[in-house]
């Protein structure tokens, strides 16, 4: 193999590799581009498209000049419709983002908020702020069951960071231990649907089967703050997410911190999967697929990753929504139903690609 | 940029473990060379390294650039004197040869700014690998990686580079490229290598120094052909083996069995 000899810095325009490579970060863009545009589409279609019959004209009179449109129309429109849609949307982004991050930093590609256990804990959390109307003093119940929810699933995410930072701990005895915190954490769901009061017991059966109906522009605005907040502080860690995927004792040679990056990302992803639990419940999978899509898309520069898995997130769950109210007549079916339908096979294709490997 | 590369009484173990490294002194070693570091299985080479580094955190000692002892640097600060580059990669990882250049050079980068696209495309150049810039780490060979891990770690300008064996599961005609290119950079921009090496015989045809260590301890220090020699071999490999000169004068290992030394 000859070995070139040395040459100083060239002009961009004589260097084709500097040139391809600029190429490909345009190609980067337009894709994300479409992605967006499908995105769009589908949250559009999300709010049109639903049971109630409404014309495509009532809906526009509605959105456009609300004080025109009927009582119940409106009603539907902007309590319903539109708060549902932007929900399904934002939960989507957050759980792509979450799922993206959870499998850099525990260097595992089956891992998810809904896989390891984050969100079962958070479920847990909520459903403890429910049957017990205790917690945090000062704070109102409202409050509470995100909070609840954030601190179960960030006591998660610090449990599952200290069994992957052991050495010599395989990517399957992650999977693993995930696995057993899911079963664990759905156990003391489960006693405490059973001690619950017949009231307390109708909310928390909720929990258990993911669906928008409960949102409001509350909980919209909270989970969208919670998003805005999480994506930069995400890609202020582009380059240092992206060197760990070369291996953490590469990383850390390079000059990153290891452990404040993943302290950093389990900060998020609790954050994110706490919020999108306590406001519409466990819906699996989308932390999964959603990253998996992303990287064949963008590869695992974390400057397209990280947003091109927020956005197929919700260009996911959009059309999961879009389906549990179209699909049957007259029936929503809940979302979390589907996403397991179209999830579980994923995740079993990835477990028999990666099983030389786990 | 003359400093020179000194371990002065470097302790370090894993956990509550007793030490593995357990006070070693060895150096100078000075810019521009590039040395073997050689001893059999469990003898400490990868955990020296790694001490070096900063990665397992020295018990004691210091590890001196110079006047500089960079065991109380932190790590930001310390990445910029020093890469030290890991076995392996992990399985799976779909990023361009590229931007796994651009991560290493921009994960930390330097007060200056991190390097130009430019510098980079150079330097991919220069180790004759600017063909797979695009292509994905996950559908390399064990040898294009190996040498993509160098342009991570050069892309960074370190004045010192450690590397944990990095001809391992490498054919001959990579480990001869690796070598060959190692031992230019190191000489063109005045490093102070280090690659922890089984193949003794790469060590005394590539290196200008050997360390040979034995159960976290310096064992013997100098030119390769110095510390590689059949009664060092016995003592702390165990084998019996004799140094020859081939046809075309450079000195081989050839082992010819177990020696009754323990190992």
């Amino acid at each position: 193999m000859p070995v070139p000899p040395a040459r100083a810095d060239e002009p961009t325009a004589a260097d084709p590799t500097a040139a391809a490579y600029r190429g490909l970060a345009g190609r980067r863009r337009l894709h994300a581009l479409v992605l967006l545009a499908v995105a769009l589409a589908c949250l559009a279609a999300d709010i049109l498209l639903g049971p109630s019959g409404l014309t495509l004209s009532d809906l526009f009179t509605a959105l456009l000049s609300p004080d025109a449109a009927d009582a119940s129309t409106r009603v539907i429109v902007w309590d319903i419709r539109l708060p549902q849609a932007a929900m399904a949307a934002l939960v989507g982004a957050a759980l792509g983002l979450a799922g993206a991050e959870m499998q850099t930093i525990l260097n595992n590609p089956l891992a998810s908020p809904y896989t390891l256990g984050v969100s079962s804990a958070a479920a847990l959390g909520a459903s403890l702020a429910i049957v017990l109307q205790t917690g945090v003093p000062g704070l109102p119940l409202d409050w509470l069951v995100p909070v609840n929810a954030f601190v179960f699933a960030a006591l998660c995410g610090l449990l599952l960071d200290a069994v992957a930072r052991r050495r010599d701990i395989g990517t399957a005895a992650i999977v693993l231990f995930g696995v057993a915190l899911v079963f664990s954490f759905n156990a003391l769901t489960s006693l405490i649907q059973f001690v619950a009061s017949a009231q307390a017991l109708q909310n928390l059966v909720f929990w258990t089967l993911g669906s928008m109906t409960r949102a409001n522009w509350g909980t919209v605005a909270l989970m969208a703050v919670a998003l805005a907040a999480a994506l930069p502080f995400a890609l202020s860690q582009a380059w240092r997410l992206t060197a760990l995927r070369l291996g953490e004792e590469r990383a850390a040679s390079f000059g990153v911190d290891v452990r404040r990056v993943r302290l950093g990302a389990i900060a998020r992803v609790s954050v994110l999967s706490g919020l999108a639990v306590a406001f519409v419940g466990t819906i699996g999978f989308i932390g999964l697929v959603a990253p998996h899509i992303a990287r064949r898309l963008f590869g695992e520069d974390h400057r397209y990753f990280l947003p091109g898995s927020a956005l197929t997130g919700a260009l996911i769950l959009s059309a999961a929504s879009l389906l549990s109210k179209n699909l049957l007549d007259g029936v929503i079916v809940p979302v979390g139903i589907l996403t397991a339908l179209v999830g579980v096979p994923f995740f079993m294709a990835v477990l028999l690609r990666r099983q030389a490997s786990l | 940029m003359n400093a020179t590369l000194q371990l002065r009484a470097l302790r370090a173990g894993y956990g509550r473990a007793p030490d593995i490294i357990a006070g070693l002194d060895a150096g100078p070693l000075a810019p521009g060379s590039l040395t073997a570091l050689l001893g059999p299985n469990g003898s400490g080479k990868s955990t020296l390294l790694k001490a070096m580094a900063g990665l397992v955190p020295p018990r004691g000692g210091a590890v001196l650039l110079g006047d500089q002892d960079l065991t109380v640097l932190d790590a930001g600060a310390r990445s910029q004197r020093l890469v030290y580059l890991p076995q392996g990669l992990p399985a799976d990882v779909h990023l361009r040869v590229i931007e796994s250049v651009l991560a290493a050079a921009r994960a930390h980068p330097p007060a200056e700014g991190p390097p130009a696209l430019t510098a980079i495309t150079a330097l991919l150049e220069r180790l004759g690998i600017a063909h797979l810039a695009l292509r994905f780490l996950d559908e390399l060979s064990g040898g294009q990686k190996q040498l993509v891990g160098l342009a991570q770690a050069l892309i960074r300008r370190p004045r010192v580079l450690l590397l944990d064996e990095p001809l391992s599961a490498l054919d001959p005609n990579y480990q001869f490229h690796v070598m060959t290119l190692l031992r230019q950079e190191t000489r063109e921009h005045g490093l102070i290598t280090v690659a922890a090496l089984h193949d003794l015989n790469a060590a005394l045809q590539h290196a200008d120094h050997a360390w040979m260590i034995r159960a976290g301890a310096l064992h013997a220090s100098g030119a390769p052909e110095a510390v590689i020699t059949a009664p060092g071999l016995a003592d702390v490999y165990g084998i019996a083996a004799r140094v020859e000169r081939c046809s075309s004068g450079r000195p081989h290992v050839l082992v010819d069995g177990l020696s009754t030394g323990l190992h």
